[in-house]
């Protein structure tokens, strides 16, 4: 499933944080999106996921037209995400969480939830299994009960990356997967996002760190204050000097 | 235009200008806290009680009412260094249940130490009814309204003049850098809060003589004046002066055009439509979009 | 923080556990408390504690659970009360009846004023249901010729052909069967996708969102459950009671609630059941200082918050903890 944007555009007041950027994403892929500080990353991962309206433009997953959605159609169709800024239910266990990240394949009736039916339990049991069992991908199934807000920052990176994954999503948008992880934890990031890619999992990495993106992924789209500077594979793109020059008195990786 | 109509918009006004001083209370603690401050109305009602205390008890109203600003001022003070500053970081509804309490704290104070008759305070110049347009004006409305600018004036010259008030602008905008810069939080705290009691007391003061003082008049004032602030838009001074006054019009021709009984409800109608129609108010701040 | 190579990490008391647990010993609380009431005044208590204990319930699940706020949920009771007192006292209608319709009408109301007001945050929501339930109260106050006005009205008892619930001891089963009855009910929904669709909610309404949550649909269902519920105590209470006034409509008795669910335990139903438990039953005990009861309830009210600001059971339970030497 192909994920088009169309001349997007966003803007707040006068900044233009995103500005006619384009591009298709195809299915089966790493693509990474990067750029130096406030060039527009997140705002366009927000723009993708619904979570901004654009100013101009349309996203598209394959012949469907997202625009205008709001976030929970854009998961529904099929584009999970995890944020920049932590967003864990830091109100559930470990395993709550990615639990709770199964909802939309958890459609049971409300008089089988209140009477807790054999149905009802027979979802539970199979959802805490295929939750347990995300868990283990992520390296995490020793925390499955511990509660979320007792898991350090690098845990709870990957605790996301696994709800996220609950949803079974089509497309996976990951906001800085790496930010704040030291080489050990940002290693096992790397090894993660290969194992899901091994897995055909279509994946979209917005980052900074310049050897994971060069390392993993197929596709590579340069932001530079708001507008599309350069696309391609990694090779071709870190070889191009107006990419250079952008990220010219930034610190190299 | 009609006396009657007339008479509406002056006692609107002189409502309205109350709602507006209880309003600004609620703006600059909000502003300076995040802190919305239930117990605000109870710093309406000391002033009045006080007062009327004070001058039953035979001292001149010249002395009694500054007294009771005065006291209220020192319970407000209190308020935030005994129930607030404890609870610094608490969640929203916490810190809601916190100043609900003191209000219901303070009204039980209030019927312990006084009681809870009802009792008048005397007009600050007389009780002879002035002629305007076909209606009676009370020579106290003038002194509300007059007042209520004063005050507003003089607000506006402590917040853009003077350092303190300066100061604390800066941590209702942005309180790390406030602090970074080397302002005490806790002490411009301290000083919005006694701010803001003083600013209850004074609109107790001038009110009670019309429409007297009892101890639970505060509930009402403070809910009332709450709901101005919001429909001015959280935390924008003009905007609760706006809001009150707003209010207080709202009210008085829809008691007297369309029905008395409900008097109190066309306060909180308002506030319904505007919340649901204008969520950040005639005036309101935008706050920037949550960052994920 | 734990580091990384912790040997076992913490465990979180799992939702199943406790609550499982807390259902059983408020049955058992519910079968044995009869044995140490001595006198109808206390049963009477027990009765208003259980009834408040199914308000504070539902008000659990959308404050502690959905993590929104309302000020106004008095308002609900008060219209499941006055709802059904009116069919049934002026329009004779029989009392299953019009308690059901009661109920209903006011989950409809719910349903109605939520969908605006429920997309407002924080004070802003505070404030809208704080109007909601005064607007409800003043009007309850003002048209006399429904509903008596200030002075309240009489209330025909809960029956059906002929038959009524009275006395004590029958509504004291009735309510305690009703209370054991919506605590499980709430738990089976707390520990079900759309308990933590809910919990998803309180957590990061935009992590919710991303996970395919539809906020607005999730916060409407909690605050229609919990008016209905409130309704349906209300009207029960008016029953029983034989009489009702505004009083049980007013924003005093709204923030009474509130503060029964907060100093329970927010996200926790057994605290709502506990916390209502507590703060009924106090005032009871202090009536010999009826004057000093507003001061106490004011204090009690900010030191609880100060000191506690989690509630009573979760405090606890981390003392608990604590004591048993988990390094939680």
């Amino acid at each position: 499933m192909l994920l088009r944007a169309e001349s997007l555009a966003r803007r707040f007041g006068g900044v233009h944080a995103v500005q006619d950027v384009s591009f298709e994403l195809a299915p089966g892929m790493v693509h990474a999106i990067i750029g130096p500080n406030g060039a527009g990353k997140t705002t366009l991962l927000n723009l993708l996921t619904g979570i901004y309206l654009p100013s101009e433009g349309r996203v598209f997953l394959g012949e469907r037209e997202l625009t205008g959605l709001p976030p929970h159609r854009y998961a529904a169709a099929g584009i999970g995400r995890t944020f920049q800024n932590l967003q864990i239910f830091f109100n559930m266990s470990a395993l709550e969480n990615v639990m709770a990240g199964r909802w939309l394949h958890e459609q049971v009736g409300l008089a089988s939830a209140l009477l807790r039916l054999p149905r009802l339990e027979r979802a539970e049991r199979k959802c805490r299994a295929e939750a347990l069992s995300l868990l283990e991908l992520v390296g995490l199934a020793r925390w499955a009960d511990a509660a979320s807000d007792a898991m350090p920052y690098g845990a709870l990176k990957r605790l996301e990356i696994a709800r996220a994954l609950a949803a079974g999503p089509k497309m996976l948008l990951l906001d800085e997967p790496a930010a704040g992880l030291n080489p050990t934890e940002t290693h096992e990031i790397d090894y993660l996002i290969r194992e899901l890619a091994r897995r055909g999992i279509t994946i979209v990495l917005v980052e900074h760190n310049m050897k994971l993106v060069m390392g993993v992924s197929g596709h590579v789209i340069v932001l530079d204050e708001g507008r599309k500077l350069a696309e391609g594979d990694p090779r071709t793109v870190s070889a191009n000097p107006r990419v250079i020059e952008a990220y010219l008195g930034e610190e190299t990786p | 235009m009609s006396a009657q109509l007339v008479q509406f918009l002056l006692t609107g006004l002189t409502v309205g200008a109350i709602y507006a001083l209880v309003a600004l209370g609620f703006a600059i603690i909000y502003n300076a806290s995040h802190v919305i401050n239930f117990a605000q109305g109870e710093f309406v009602m000391i002033g009045g009680m006080a007062t009327a205390a004070f001058v039953e008890s035979g001292l001149p109203l010249l002395v009694a009412a500054p007294l009771a600003v005065g006291g209220a001022t020192l319970v407000g003070i209190a308020l935030e260094k005994l129930a607030v500053e404890p609870a610094r970081g608490a969640p929203v509804v916490t810190l809601i249940i916190i100043t609900i309490g003191a209000s219901i704290f303070l009204r039980g104070l209030a019927s312990l130490i006084w009681d809870k008759k009802i009792h008048s305070v005397p007009s600050f110049s007389g009780e002879t009814p002035i002629r305007f347009g076909g209606a009676t004006l009370l020579p106290q409305t003038l002194w509300v309204l007059g007042a209520t600018v004063v005050t507003v004036a003089l607000l506006w010259w402590f917040f853009n003049r003077t350092l303190t008030g300066k100061a604390i602008l800066a941590v209702s905008h942005n309180r790390l850098a406030a602090q970074l810069m080397g302002i005490s939080v806790r002490r411009v705290l301290l000083v919005s809060f006694g701010l803001s009691a003083a600013l209850g007391a004074l609109a107790g003061v001038l009110i009670a003589p019309i429409s007297f003082t009892t101890w639970d008049v505060g509930v009402m004032l403070g809910l009332k004046g709450f709901a101005a602030a919001i429909l001015g838009g959280m935390g924008s001074g003009p905007g609760a002066i706006v809001g009150g006054l707003a209010l207080g019009l709202i009210e008085s021709l829809g008691a007297g055009y369309l029905s008395s009984a409900y008097k109190d409800v066309f306060a909180f109608i308002i506030i319904l439509a505007a919340l649901i129609f204008l969520p950040d108010g005639l005036a309101g701040r935008r706050r920037a979009t949550e960052r994920v | 923080m734990a580091s990384p190579d912790a040997a076992a990490p913490p465990s979180a008391s799992s939702i199943s556990g406790t609550s499982r647990r807390g259902l059983l010993a408020l049955a058992a609380v519910v079968a044995l408390l009869p044995l140490a009431l001595p006198n109808n005044y206390t049963y009477e208590i027990a009765i208003l504690v259980g009834l408040n204990a199914i308000v504070c319930v539902g008000l659990n699940l959308l404050i502690g659970y959905a993590g929104q706020i309302s000020l106004g949920h008095a308002g609900f009771f008060g219209l499941g009360a006055y709802g059904s007192a009116i069919l049934a006292a002026r329009y004779g209608w029989p009392t299953p009846l019009s308690l059901a319709a009661a109920v209903a009408a006011v989950a409809l109301l719910a349903w109605a004023i939520g969908r605006p007001i429920l997309r407002l945050k924080g004070h802003a929501l505070a404030m809208a249901t704080l109007g909601m339930g005064i607007i409800v109260s003043v009007v309850i106050a003002t048209e006399d010729r429904y509903t008596g006005g200030p002075d309240g009205m009489a209330v025909p008892p809960l029956g059906i052909a002929g038959a009524t619930l009275a006395g004590e001891r029958a509504w004291y089963w009735v309510v305690g069967g009703l209370l054991v009855a919506t605590v499980w009910l709430a738990q089976n929904l707390i520990d079900s996708p759309r308990g933590r669709a809910w919990r998803a909610l309180h957590g990061s309404e935009v992590a919710a969102g991303a996970i395919g949550v539809d906020p607005a649909r999730h916060k409407l269902s909690a605050f229609v459950l919990s008016a209905a519920l409130a309704a349906f105590a209300g009207a029960l209470t008016a029953h029983y009671a034989g009489f009702i006034t505004p009083a049980k409509a007013s924003f005093l008795h709204s923030i009474e609630l509130v503060t029964m669910v907060v100093f329970g335990g927010m996200a926790s139903t057994m605290g709502a059941v506990l916390g209502a438990a507590v703060l009924t039953t106090l005032p009871q005990l202090l009536t010999v200082f009826k004057e000093y009861e507003m001061v106490m309830l004011g204090a009690v009210m900010m030191l609880t918050m100060i000191f506690m600001p989690q509630g009573l059971v979760p405090t606890l339970g981390r003392a608990l903890a604590a004591a048993r030497g988990k390094p939680r």
